[in-house]
C-alpha cells in the first residue's frame, strides 16, 4: 500500500485554506487541514473537510458529450474538439468574432483563466469575456 | 470592485486575513461570515476574545449578531443611509482623523456636504436603526481603532452596489483606517479564485493585471506577445450577454466551470436566451443545470487532479498540486482550452501549468512578476510582488494609494429598485448557508453535506407565518413579477417581519426565478439579488390517505 499527502488549496470559498489530500494507492481518500498554513492554521470548515466527496462522486463527467437529435452521446476528445472548433469557426466567419462570448470561472486556476481570456481575445478576437464575480 | 477602484485606484482586500486579529474594532456589514467564510470568522472570534469590539450590521439576525457589541438590523438596501448616518455622527463628534484626511485624501468637502443631509433622525428613519444604536456604531468604529471593515455580497449585490462600496471606503478613510495593521476595507470574495479570475483579465475591459484593452500601448504589448491583432473595444459583461443572446447578436457561448442557469438573475429570461444560441459549449465537473442544455460538454479535471495556482481573497497566490489522475477522460481546463485553440488554428503548446504561470509573470509584472512556483511553496505570496527579492504585500496603501490620494465620494442614499407594495408585499433577500456552496453542484452530492441541509427552504418570521397560517415545513408559493417557485417554510426570528430569506444553492427551488435581471448596478453590472418584492401563498398540504 502506498500512501501520500499532497498539499493543496480548498476549492470552495475565497478564503483559500491550505489542505492536504490523502492519497492511498492512487485514490483520493480524505482531506485534512494543513497545520502550518498561514490562512487556516490547521483548521477547516465542514465543506473543506469533504472536498474528496465531490472529486470522487459517481456523477462526475467522464467523457465529452455531444448533442445529436436532442440527446447527448458520448464521444472522444478528437471528435468533440473538432466539432466545436468547426462550429465556432463557422460562427466567427458568418457573424464576426463579437458573436461569441466566453464565461470564465472563479473556480478555475489562474493559469486556466489566463488561457481562457487569451482564447477569447487572441483566438476568437473578442473582448466578450466575463466571469461571475458579479453574481 | 468598481467602488474600490474609484476610491483607492485598485480593487482588492486591502489587508490580510491574519491581520483581522490585530483590529481594535471589527465592523461587519453584508457578510454572513460564519456561513460563507468560516475560517475568517474564526479570526473575528479570536480578535473578540482578545478584547476587540464587534459591530454587525445585517438585515437578518446572523450568528455573529449574537456576539456583537453593537448589532443592528437595517432595512434591506439602506446601507448607504446607515454608513452616512454613522459618518455624520463621527464628524460631528470630532472622531475623524483630520491628519489622515488632509495628507492622504481628497474630496472631503464633497463628502461633508452629503453628510450634512444625514442627521441621526433622518438616518434612523431611513434604516430603521435607532438613533442610540447609530451613535454606538459610530463611537465603536471611530474610537476603538484600528478598525477593520469587512463586507461581502450583502454590500455589492444591489442596484447601488458601487455606491455601497464607496461609502465603506469613505468611512475607512474618514477614520484613518487605511494602510494600517488591523484596519482596511476588506471585501470577502465568495469563490475560491474570484480574485485570480479578475487578476488574469477574466473581464471584458482589461487584460491580465488590470491593463485596459482601450490603451494602445497595452494592446501593442499583448499583440506582440500573443502574435495577433487584438480587439480594442471592451466586450460584453455577463449582464449584457443575456440580452445580446435574446436579440440574436451573440450566437455562441463557451461556459467554463460556471452554472449561470442557477447563479444568474431571472431564470426564465436566461433560459430563453440560452435556447436562442446556435452553440453552447459547457466545460464542467458535473452535468450542471447549464450543461444539461449544452450542445457540447467537456469533462474537466477537479482541483485534486491538476497543478496550478489560486489567488485567495487576501491576494495570496497559492499552489494547487495534482494528487491523483483525472477520472475517465477528464482533462485539466488548461489542456482543453489549449486543444480547442490549436484546433482553431492558434497553436497553444504548453507542457505544464507552470509554463503558463511563467507567461503570466511576464504579462502582469507589477503584481505577479516576482512569483515563481518555487517561491510560492506552501504559504504562497501576496501581490503586489514585482520582483523575485520582494516578499509580497500583506497590507496595501501604507504610503500612497495607486491613484495617489484616496478619493472621498459624496454618495446619496437611493432606494432599491423594487420595494414591497400591495401586490407583492414581502421583501425577499438571498444568501448562502454553511453546508453548501454557490449553486450546490459540488456540495449537494456529498452525503455528509447533504445531511446538513438536504432541501431548500424559505425563512419567514413567526408573525408573518401566523398571518398566513403557515406551520414549519409547510410548502409555500413565492411569486414575483418574474416568476414563481415553491419551498418549505422555515419559521425563524432571524428575519425581520415582512422579509423573507432564500438560500441560493438548490436547483429545485431556484431563487433566480424570482430575482430580476433588469435591476443591476449601472457601473459594476452586479444584479440586485439582495432585494426583490414577492407575494407569499400557502399551498394545500398533500395529506396521505
Amino acid at each position: 500500500m502506498e500512501c501520500k499527502f499532497v498539499p493543496s488549496v480548498c476549492s470552495y470559498c475565497g478564503v483559500g485554506c491550505g489542505v492536504l489530500f490523502k492519497v492511498v494507492d492512487g485514490k483520493l481518500t480524505g482531506t485534512l487541514p494543513l497545520k502550518t498554513h498561514p490562512v487556516n492554521e490547521g483548521r477547516l470548515c465542514v465543506k473543506g473537510w469533504n472536498i474528496h466527496d465531490f472529486v470522487n462522486s459517481y456523477l462526475r463527467l467522464k467523457s465529452p458529450l455531444i448533442r445529436a437529435f436532442g440527446r447527448f452521446i458520448k464521444t472522444d476528445w478528437e471528435e468533440a474538439i473538432k466539432i466545436t472548433s468547426d462550429r465556432l469557426k463557422d460562427i466567427v466567419r458568418q457573424h464576426g468574432p463579437d458573436s461569441v462570448g466566453v464565461l470564465v470561472s472563479a473556480k478555475m486556476s489562474n493559469e486556466e483563466n489566463y488561457l481562457a481570456q487569451k482564447f477569447a481575445r487572441a483566438v476568437i478576437g473578442t473582448n466578450n469575456v466575463d466571469h461571475c464575480a458579479r453574481l | 470592485m468598481a467602488g474600490l477602484a474609484a476610491a483607492f485606484g485598485s480593487g482588492a482586500m486591502t489587508n490580510s486575513i491574519a491581520d483581522i486579529e490585530k483590529a481594535g474594532c471589527i465592523f461587519i456589514i453584508g457578510s454572513n461570515t460564519t456561513a460563507c467564510h468560516p475560517l475568517i470568522s474564526r479570526r473575528i472570534y479570536r480578535a473578540k476574545e482578545r478584547g476587540a469590539k464587534l459591530i454587525v450590521a445585517d438585515p437578518r439576525g446572523i450568528q455573529l449578531s449574537r456576539f456583537a457589541d453593537v448589532s443592528v438590523h437595517h432595512r434591506l438596501g439602506t446601507d448607504v443611509a446607515l454608513l452616512n448616518g454613522m459618518m455624520h455622527i463621527i464628524v460631528k463628534e470630532g472622531w475623524h482623523d483630520a491628519d489622515f484626511i488632509s495628507q492622504r485624501t481628497e474630496g472631503f468637502d464633497e463628502l461633508s456636504q452629503v453628510l450634512d443631509r444625514y442627521p441621526p433622525n433622518r438616518a434612523s428613519s431611513l434604516t430603521g436603526v435607532s438613533v442610540g444604536q447609530l451613535k454606538e456604531m459610530a463611537r465603536h468604529y471611530a474610537t476603538y481603532g484600528p478598525a477593520a471593515l469587512l463586507y461581502a455580497m450583502g454590500i455589492t449585490q444591489h442596484t447601488t452596489g458601487v455606491d455601497n462600496v464607496k461609502s465603506c471606503c469613505n468611512l475607512a478613510m474618514l477614520c484613518g483606517n487605511m494602510g494600517v495593521a488591523g484596519g482596511g476595507v476588506n471585501p470577502l470574495r465568495g469563490q475560491n479564485n474570484v480574485q485570480g479570475a479578475c487578476d488574469m483579465g477574466g473581464l471584458p475591459n482589461v487584460f491580465p493585471g488590470y491593463q485596459p484593452v482601450t490603451d494602445p500601448e497595452v494592446r501593442a504589448k499583448f499583440s506582440a506577445a500573443w502574435k495577433k491583432e487584438l480587439p480594442a473595444v471592451p466586450g460584453l459583461t455577463i449582464t449584457d450577454m443575456v440580452p445580446a443572446m435574446l436579440e440574436g447578436c451573440l450566437k455562441a457561448l463557451y461556459v467554463i466551470g460556471e452554472n449561470p442557469k442557477l447563479s444568474d438573475p431571472d431564470w426564465n429570461h436566461l433560459h430563453h436566451a440560452l435556447k436562442n444560441l446556435d452553440l453552447l459549449v459547457v466545460q464542467e465537473l458535473f452535468l450542471s443545470e447549464t450543461a444539461q442544455v449544452a450542445d457540447v460538454v467537456f469533462p474537466a479535471a477537479s482541483v485534486a487532479e491538476k497543478d496550478g495556482t489560486f489567488t485567495n481573497t487576501e491576494r495570496r497566490c497559492l499552489r494547487i498540486r495534482k494528487a491523483i489522475e483525472p477520472v475517465g477522460d477528464a482533462l485539466a481546463d488548461w489542456q482543453i482550452i489549449s486543444r480547442l485553440s490549436s484546433a482553431m488554428g492558434y497553436p497553444m503548446e504548453y507542457g505544464s501549468a507552470e509554463e503558463i504561470f511563467e507567461e503570466i509573470r511576464q504579462m502582469a509584472p507589477k503584481s505577479y512578476g516576482g512569483m515563481t512556483y518555487e517561491r510560492l511553496g506552501i504559504d504562497g505570496l501576496q501581490w503586489p510582488c514585482p520582483s523575485t527579492d520582494h516578499s509580497g504585500t500583506p497590507i496595501l496603501h501604507t504610503q500612497t494609494f495607486p491613484r495617489g490620494k484616496g478619493k472621498f465620494h459624496g454618495v446619496d442614499y437611493q432606494a432599491p429598485a423594487e420595494l414591497p407594495d400591495e401586490e407583492y408585499p414581502y421583501a425577499l433577500t438571498t444568501g448562502r448557508m454553511f453546508a453548501h456552496y454557490h449553486t450546490g453542484t459540488m456540495t449537494r452530492i456529498s452525503e455528509k453535506l447533504d445531511n446538513e441541509q438536504p432541501t431548500g427552504y424559505v425563512s419567514i418570521h413567526p408573525e408573518d407565518a401566523a398571518r398566513l397560517d403557515v406551520a414549519a415545513g409547510d410548502p409555500v408559493r413565492l411569486s414575483s413579477r418574474r416568476g414563481e417557485m415553491e419551498a418549505p417554510a422555515r419559521i425563524t426570528r432571524s428575519v425581520p417581519i415582512g422579509t423573507l430569506f432564500l438560500p441560493i444553492h438548490f436547483g429545485e427551488n431556484p431563487t433566480n426565478v424570482l430575482t430580476s435581471a433588469e435591476t443591476f448596478d449601472p457601473l459594476a453590472k452586479i444584479p440586485e439579488f439582495k432585494v426583490a418584492a414577492v407575494r407569499v401563498e400557502k399551498l394545500p398540504v398533500e395529506k396521505e390517505l
